[in-house]
């Protein structure tokens, strides 16, 4: 593995630079070989954030332990980096280069267009350019699952969602696990709080375990964090006060071991390894991929530090909806398709 | 309905106000003696990381206490050296202390324990437990006052109470006791301290430390008694609310309680209630929210009372030549 150059130049003379070298590279090898290394642009956030980087991370080395591969790595230290680090994964030849979170959004936007030879994926957020592929998950689907396994599992009738900074994928998830929890059962009561409007929001742990307590003051016996940093201090909190929570991203079920009923797992990991393999195969697809329960980008967690927890009728009627939403017959609702969620106000 | 709503609002406040209240104490022996500090958050940070990673490493959280208020103090002694002995801008030197606390903890706490920027979680001797006030259980059947004690008063961690105590120590030592007089003179009027053969760099020195180890106390019970480690950045800006809180209460010590247990009581609301609903018309969350900083501007602006803060504040002493 390797970290990219720093060294700073005239970007001008960097662009030039990089729309060369793909062709000094296409001339160096023979035909048929690999062309070049990925690129993976680790988040802000870190890469053993026990969520959403690490699942990135853990799909790369999975590559990379299969087939051997190396791949370019490089870890974002502030907000500030994310366009510089961008050209010069893409400059020192990597392809494909696949960034993190829809932050990135906007900068590549203004990136992508100037590396035509490099491919670009995204994961989170769509940006529409020839040479990007866009991976979106269906966070509402899996949501909906675990809200159904939260409001089976609930003796209060009451469970609650603690989000990170209020953005529209936060309340993605928060509408589809209100979806579920009433589709199981219609008076069960669904209490949303969001930690802050400021990306402090992703790392106050202090507040997420107040936010908790109180939500089990108002009687919510389940509770579910899609907060990153903040949701360690959720699922403590749920811990400490010996109620159910659920994790999200990774697999957080292992944290907590006895309180947590399951995790609502993203496979970022899948789309990083796709995203590698298939450029290794020369057949990368640009355009928008979704990850849903299909293709099982998004799920819920099973192993032996929740399957206690878990009942066999929970499993079935989880299994039934899953499959039902996979047929179309159940309507997930999307929050970012219209900004409303029809089960839940915010 | 609305009883156990309110105790444990009133529950939420204590804990809540608690790292507030210590730091605003901190706040205040450093401005009292002429010191402005706006590296409370910052001295704050060190102490969560310094506490969560020796608790999590020894197991011990009274060993990582001891480690949190040792880099407070650390900390507050670059502040000191800078602003005193070099009669630095204390502004500057308390934003530098904030963006070096900032960067260090991160980078220490990926370096050792290679897990984002975080400390191991830590379980049971590693965090303070919550105490059990005596005759708790007793008294929780009484009506009112029952569960007031039980709930509200009883069943925090022991930094809590520490932080309640310090308010009438802090009130002794600034206004019963020689040391107390000499450090709001030195914050007044230096020259006359000075005049009097009395060491005022000594006497900022002292205060200054005194300030690092109180925001010791309230980073550790940050990380080792409301959470159970550390994560970047996980003051999340307390550091400034408790600024806030000190010169909404004038620099003083019972006042300081008084605003942080509002402070802390607004952020409790807030926490509860997504928004207030007042009959005629709606309060959102974020509102309350910003009342600290509101509040603060309104008492600056001086419409209700008026906010003196120190006269030497900021100023490094020069003796005259």
């Amino acid at each position: 593995m390797e970290l990219a150059l720093t060294f700073e130049g005239d970007t001008h003379l960097m662009n030039i630079l990089g729309r060369m070298m793909p062709a000094l590279a296409l001339a160096a090898l023979p035909a048929g070989a690999a062309l070049a290394e990925p690129g993976l642009i680790i988040d802000l956030g870190g890469k053993f954030d026990k969520s959403f980087n690490e699942s990135a991370y853990t799909g790369a080395q999975r590559w990379v332990e299969e087939t051997g591969g190396d791949y370019m790595e490089t870890e974002l230290a502030s907000e500030a980096q994310r366009e510089q680090t961008m050209r010069r994964l893409a400059e020192r030849g990597a392809n494909p280069v696949v960034v993190l979170g829809f932050a990135n959004a906007s900068t590549l936007e203004a990136v992508a267009p100037d590396y035509p030879e490099t491919t670009f994926v995204i994961v989170d957020s769509v940006v529409e350019h020839p040479n990007v592929q866009s991976i979106m998950f269906s966070e509402h689907e899996g949501s909906y699952l675990v809200g159904m396994m939260a409001a089976m599992a609930s003796d209060s009738n009451t469970v609650s969602f603690v989000g990170g900074m209020d953005v529209p994928l936060i309340r993605k998830f928060a509408c589809g696990y209100a979806q579920g929890a009433k589709a199981t059962d219609e008076e069960v009561e669904v209490l949303v709080n969001m930690t802050g409007t400021t990306p402090a929001a992703w790392n106050d742990p202090v507040k997420g375990g107040e936010l908790t307590r109180s939500q089990i003051g108002q009687g919510s016996d389940v509770v579910f964090a899609a907060a990153g940093g903040t949701g360690v201090g959720v699922l403590q909190a749920a811990a400490d006060e010996g109620i159910l929570a659920i994790g999200v991203d990774s697999n957080q079920n292992y944290l907590h071991p006895g309180t947590m009923l399951t995790s609502m797992v993203k496979r970022v990991d899948n789309a990083v390894y796709d995203a590698f393999e298939a450029a290794e195969a020369g057949n990368l697809q640009t355009g928008v991929q979704v990850k849903d329960l299909e293709n099982q980008g998004v799920g819920y967690a099973m192993d032996q530090f929740n399957a206690d927890l878990v009942s066999d009728e929970m499993t079935e009627a989880v299994e039934t909806a899953k499959d039902r939403i996979i047929a179309g017959e159940i309507e997930v609702h999307d929050y970012t398709e219209d900004d409303s969620c029809p089960a839940i106000e915010f | 309905m609305i009883f156990p709503d309110a105790i444990q609002i009133a529950d939420s406040t204590i804990r809540l106000a608690t790292p507030l209240l210590l730091a605003c104490l901190a706040g205040l022996f450093s401005e009292r003696s002429g010191v402005f500090d706006i590296g409370l958050e910052g001295k704050m940070l060190v102490a969560a990381f310094f506490s969560a990673a020796v608790a999590a490493v020894t197991g011990s959280v009274w060993l990582g206490l001891g480690a949190g208020v040792a880099a407070a103090m650390a900390f507050a002694l670059i502040h000191a050296v800078a602003s005193i002995t070099f009669r630095g801008d204390q502004l500057i030197s308390g934003v530098a202390i904030n963006f070096l606390a900032a960067g260090m903890t991160v980078l220490i706490a990926q370096d050792w324990f290679e897990q984002g920027s975080r400390t191991p979680a830590l379980t049971g001797a590693a965090r303070f437990a919550p105490i059990r006030l005596p005759g708790a259980d007793a008294l929780s059947e009484v009506p009112l006052i029952g569960p007031f004690y039980a709930d509200v008063l009883s069943g925090h961690t022991i930094l809590v109470y520490a932080g309640l105590l310090a308010v009438p120590a802090t009130w002794y030592i600034l206004f019963r006791t020689r040391f107390g007089l000499r450090l709001r003179a030195v914050g007044e009027n230096p020259a006359a301290v000075d005049t009097a053969g009395i060491s005022v760099a000594r006497l900022r020195f002292s205060a200054v430390l005194i300030c690092g180890l109180l925001c010791g106390l309230a980073g550790a019970y940050l990380a080792t008694g409301l959470a159970a480690g550390f994560t970047k950045d996980m003051t999340a800006g307390r550091g400034f609310i408790a600024l806030a809180a000190l010169i909404f209460a004038k620099w003083r010590p019972w006042y300081a309680l008084g605003s942080c247990l509002l402070f802390g009581f607004l952020q409790a609301v807030s926490n509860r209630y997504s928004t207030i609903d007042l009959g005629l018309f709606e309060i959102p969350n974020a509102f309350v929210l910003a009342l600290p900083y509101i509040l603060t501007v309104v008492i600056l602006a001086g419409f209700v009372g008026r906010a003196v803060p120190p006269r030497a504040g900021g100023e490094p002493y020069v003796k005259e030549r």
